[in-house]
């Protein structure tokens, strides 16, 4: 029995019929052709196939493609500006070696995207628990919190800038 | 000024970062037929009769098969002993050996289809008596394979250990290597059975070609090997099939073997005439893919009261698995580092590697060389606490002298360099070891339930075991600029792209965006043997740097005929202009102006070198741990990781760090979390990530990773494995710390992982 949905995956609206059973995660990979987001593991352990659901991280495996219908989803493949400029957190796996193999990274960029999101400048105990839902092999998370923690300082640095200005410019009233 | 030894950033993120990788189960593949394994719910039975035909009439289906349909020949391990009667079938023919093994195949038009139809296959078992525990499997009460005789699949026999010291007691009837020591302390331990878990599971396909000819994607660390296996499987030349393993979510070793159910993808591919793939859910990779460690160790430490060690004995019983594959060598790298950084003059060392019906062991990080690691360590520690001497300083007392080297230790290993008491005291300084020391102190006298353990490990490896051979490459400069650089090995997730093109454009002179690299297609490289046992730059990578000072050579004499000057006035400009006369700018000739050059007299700027080294080399280094232990809850939390590691010549920091970073973890994850376990039937318990204690960045600190630098001489880049050794310090040393923890409430040992269950239960026991 088909369902049709219509999902907005990277900007770019997509109309199926999809399988009822079909999982986001198929979805993505083997209608769309999307196959920057990976599967790791089949009890939602993993987190390697983390993508944003209306901004929001979660694990497509646990999603029906049917619950997409009417949302947007943002994978790796659309991360970056258009114009090919990484992302930060991207910028920064890079900068800080925070990926190896690469098989967790789509997923785990996408999990810090929502994880900053939520909480711009994190401990790093706060980094640990939240990424705790996605499993890396190679890396010993080392890099990856060293990553997270650079792009939240630069945030929160931003935030300082941006509350020391307002706390200046009322001052000077 | 030399980009050797710098921290570049890797050349192979902005894919991974933007797009994902190409991994095997990304390969488009338009019309394949899917594959799904029927796979025994039963640790050992004999196989009745596999009723197909509902299978058959399933939708989609095309075809279910089995032993007797494949007539395939088992799959020869290429190892040395291992008895014939114990080869591996494709598929299990009237036994199966392991929860897991395959019995059938499903081919269906997509995957679900063959899911759905290996669900209507229906095998008759005959129930036999499960095989787990080692004593069982030793006692031959049940045997695996009744033609053989026996469950021993090696044995590394106590031979007598050179002893330097004349005089001393032979072992034997007159008495034993022990009978001069004032302190003998005798310990069993258990090095658990371990999931590898790379994060992308198995997967093959494969389409046979017009030309007849086969390609094979392979998740694999070594796709010459799967080559070989292929063209034996099919009865072909090696030559009419290509193997290539694309980008490879990590493989821990154990994507370093000769797999049935990965191969038959592409022996059905050469069949069938239509392309073929199949892909593993986790739940099949932790029964399927091979585990790693498993093994139990008794060790017997002899010396003097004032902390001089002058005896040991180690005796490993190996579980093998199922079948005989790479566990059964594994004690001859336990053996070949028993005694570690120890100068201990009599070791003896025996072994025997026992089959049980459980999943086969295979190499996982480290590979009998942290089992080694743990014992040796595990037993000083057991010494010290024996004996009431600080365990820094028992090991003060006893490593191998830097003056000491080449050393041979007692099982006859050459050590190449090394400075284990450097490496020591460097640790011991960066940790501050005498205030945390001084805290447990301060925390035990006043009765804290929560103790603080400290945890030592020196330990020596080895890395690119000359046995395994060497590896090709081969350097080709275009008339475009850019250079090609091919090899042999086969990363899958180390980092070579960077690493090898940080060689070649270091001597070439060139961006290292101007080097291309190729591997892991048996196509576009000549010959491999591939990634493991920490083996790479220390063979390819060597091999990549002497193919690119060639092409310099070639270059050099090219552009003196072009120049009408002496080669020998020649140099290799390092802002990438090519090659000129020194000291005359004007006289030069590009790398593309060469390269066409050469082109056009038909002789290409391309060179090849077979770099094979003369003997492995061996890294080492010494790692602390400090943990927290919650006597109330047996709770362990690991507050310190400090390791300092010596690799050799260090090329790439950023990526030397992600290594030792990878392995540390690894080690923290057998100490503290991860058993695949069975029960006495054979059942595993542990067949999820859900169930399988992967570790995970909340159950860890950032780690405190120092580096020194002791080049070998073994091979003109200086460069020792950094793979494996972070993993092999660690493990032990976090064990250390939990022990030590807990030494003031009578606990002298606690076998891995230390779980809070375990922990709670041995201080209820001391009471």
């Amino acid at each position: 029995m088909g369902v049709k949905i219509v999902v907005e995956v990277n900007g770019t609206a997509q109309s199926h019929e999809v399988e009822a059973r079909t999982l986001l995660v198929q979805y993505l990979r083997d209608v769309v052709g999307l196959h920057g987001t990976n599967i790791g593991c089949d009890t939602s352990s993993c987190g390697a196939c983390t993508v944003l659901l209306d901004g929001e991280s979660v694990k497509s495996c646990t999603v029906l493609a049917a619950q997409a219908d009417g949302r947007s989803v943002t994978t790796i493949e659309g991360l970056a500006e258009p114009d090919g400029t990484l992302h930060p957190v991207q910028s920064a796996f890079r900068e800080h070696h925070a990926l190896q193999c690469g098989y967790c990274t789509p997923g785990m960029v996408m999990a810090v995207v929502s994880l900053l999101k939520e909480n711009p400048s994190p401990t790093e105990s706060e980094v640990r628990l939240g990424l705790e839902g996605n499993l890396c092999r190679c890396t010993g998370y080392h890099n990856i919190v060293k990553a997270v923690l650079a792009v939240g300082a630069t945030a929160g640095a931003t935030a300082g800038a941006t509350a020391g200005a307002g706390a200046a410019a009322e001052a000077g009233r | 000024m030399s980009i050797l030894g710098n921290r570049v950033l890797r050349v192979e993120d902005p894919k991974l970062l933007t797009a994902g990788g190409t991994y095997v189960d990304d390969v488009e593949l338009p019309g394949a037929v899917e594959l799904c394994y029927v796979r025994s719910p039963h640790a050992h039975a004999g196989v009745v009769s596999i009723d197909t035909e509902a299978a058959r009439r399933a939708p989609g289906v095309l075809d279910v098969l089995t032993a007797a349909d494949l007539a395939l020949a088992p799959i020869v391990q290429h190892l040395p002993g291992i008895p014939a009667e114990m080869a591996r079938p494709f598929l299990a023919g009237d036994r199966v050996r392991f929860v897991g093994e395959a019995v059938a195949v499903v081919l269906a038009e997509t995957r679900a289809e063959a899911a759905d139809g290996a669900a209507l296959v229906e095998v008759e078992y005959d129930p036999l008596p499960a095989v787990v525990a080692l004593e069982h499997a030793a006692s031959g009460e049940t045997l695996l394979f009744p033609a053989a005789g026996s469950n021993v699949a090696a044995r590394i026999a106590p031979a007598p250990a050179p002893s330097s010291a004349p005089g001393a007691a032979a072992p034997g009837a007159e008495g034993s290597i022990f009978d001069d020591c004032e302190v003998v302390v005798s310990e069993r331990f258990v090095n658990q059975r371990l999931a590898p878990c790379p994060l992308e599971v198995r997967a093959a396909a494969a389409v046979l070609g017009e030309d007849g000819r086969l390609t094979h994607w392979s998740t694999s660390q070594t796709p010459f090997a799967v080559r070989q296996a292929l063209a034996g499987a099919l009865g072909v030349e090696e030559g009419k099939i290509r193997v290539i393993a694309p980008d490879v979510g990590g493989g821990f070793g154990a994507k370093n073997g000769d797999y049935p159910d990965e191969l038959l993808v592409g022996v059905l591919a050469h069949r069938l005439g239509r392309p073929v793939r199949w892909c593993e859910t986790r739940s099949e990779s932790m029964l399927a893919l091979g585990h790693g460690r498993a093994q139990q160790q008794t060790i017997t430490l002899g010396g003097s009261r004032d902390g001089r060690l002058r005896a040991y004995r180690l005796e490993v019983v190996q579980d093998c698995g199922a079948y005989p594959l790479l566990a059964s060598f594994l004690p001859h790298l336990t053996r070949a580092m028993a005694s570690g950084t120890y100068d201990i003059e009599r070791v003896e060392f025996e072994s025997v590697s026992l089959v049980t019906t459980t999943a086969p062991v295979v190499a996982y990080r480290g590979a009998g060389r942290p089992e080694a690691a743990a014992a040796i360590e595990r037993a000083v520690d057991r010494f010290a606490a024996e004996i009431g001497m600080d365990p820094a300083e028992l090991r003060r007392r006893n490593l191998v002298g830097p003056q000491r080297f080449p050393f041979e230790n007692p099982t006859g290993t050459v050590y190449d360099c090394g400075d284990y008491a450097a490496a020591l005291e460097r640790l011991l300084e960066a940790s501050d070891y005498d205030s945390i020391r001084a805290e447990q102190a301060a925390r035990r006298s006043c009765g804290e339930t929560v103790e603080l353990g400290i945890g030592l490990a020196v330990y020596v490896e080895i890395t690119g075991a000359a046995d395994l051979g060497g590896e090709w490459s081969a350097v080709e400069m275009l008339p475009d600029g850019t250079a090609v650089v091919r090899t042999g090995t086969s990363a899958h997730g180390q980092g070579h792209a960077t690493a090898w093109s940080m060689l070649v454009s270091d001597a070439l002179g060139i961006p290292i965006d101007a080097v291309r690299f190729v591997q892991s297609d048996t196509d576009l490289v000549a010959r491999g043997v591939g990634t493991f046992g920490s083996r790479s730059l220390q063979t390819g990578g060597v091999a990549a740097r002497q193919a690119a000072e060639r092409v310099v050579e070639l270059a050099r004499e090219l552009a003196g005929e072009l120049l009408e000057a002496d080669p020998a006035d020649l140099v290799v400009d390092p802002g990438g202009g090519g090659i000129g006369v020194v000291g005359t700018p004007t006289a030069r000739r590009s790398w593309a102006e060469l390269a066409a050059a050469a082109a056009e007299r038909g002789t290409p700027l391309r060179a090849e070198v077979d770099f094979t080294p003369p003997g492995g080399t061996f890294p080492f280094g010494a790692h602390l741990a400090v943990v927290e232990v919650d006597t109330e809850t047996g709770g362990v939390r690991l507050v310190r990781l400090v390791a300092v590691d010596d690799a050799g010549r260090i090329l790439n920091p950023l990526l030397a760090d992600g290594q030792v970073h990878g392995g540390l973890a690894q080690g923290v994850a057998q100490a503290l979390l991860e058993e695949f376990v069975y029960d006495a039937e054979g059942n595993p318990l542990t067949t999820t990530l859900a169930d399988y204690l992967f570790v995970t960045a909340a159950e860890l600190p950032s780690f405190e990773s120092l580096r020194m630098e002791t080049p070998t001489p073994r091979n003109p880049l200086g460069a020792k494995g950094i793979g494996e050794s972070g993993t092999i310090g660690s493990t032990v040393a976090v064990q250390n710390a939990v022990v030590d923890a807990l030494a003031g409430r009578g606990v002298r040992h606690l076998d891995m992982p230390l779980s809070p269950e375990r922990v709670w239960q041995s201080l209820a026991a001391t009471g």
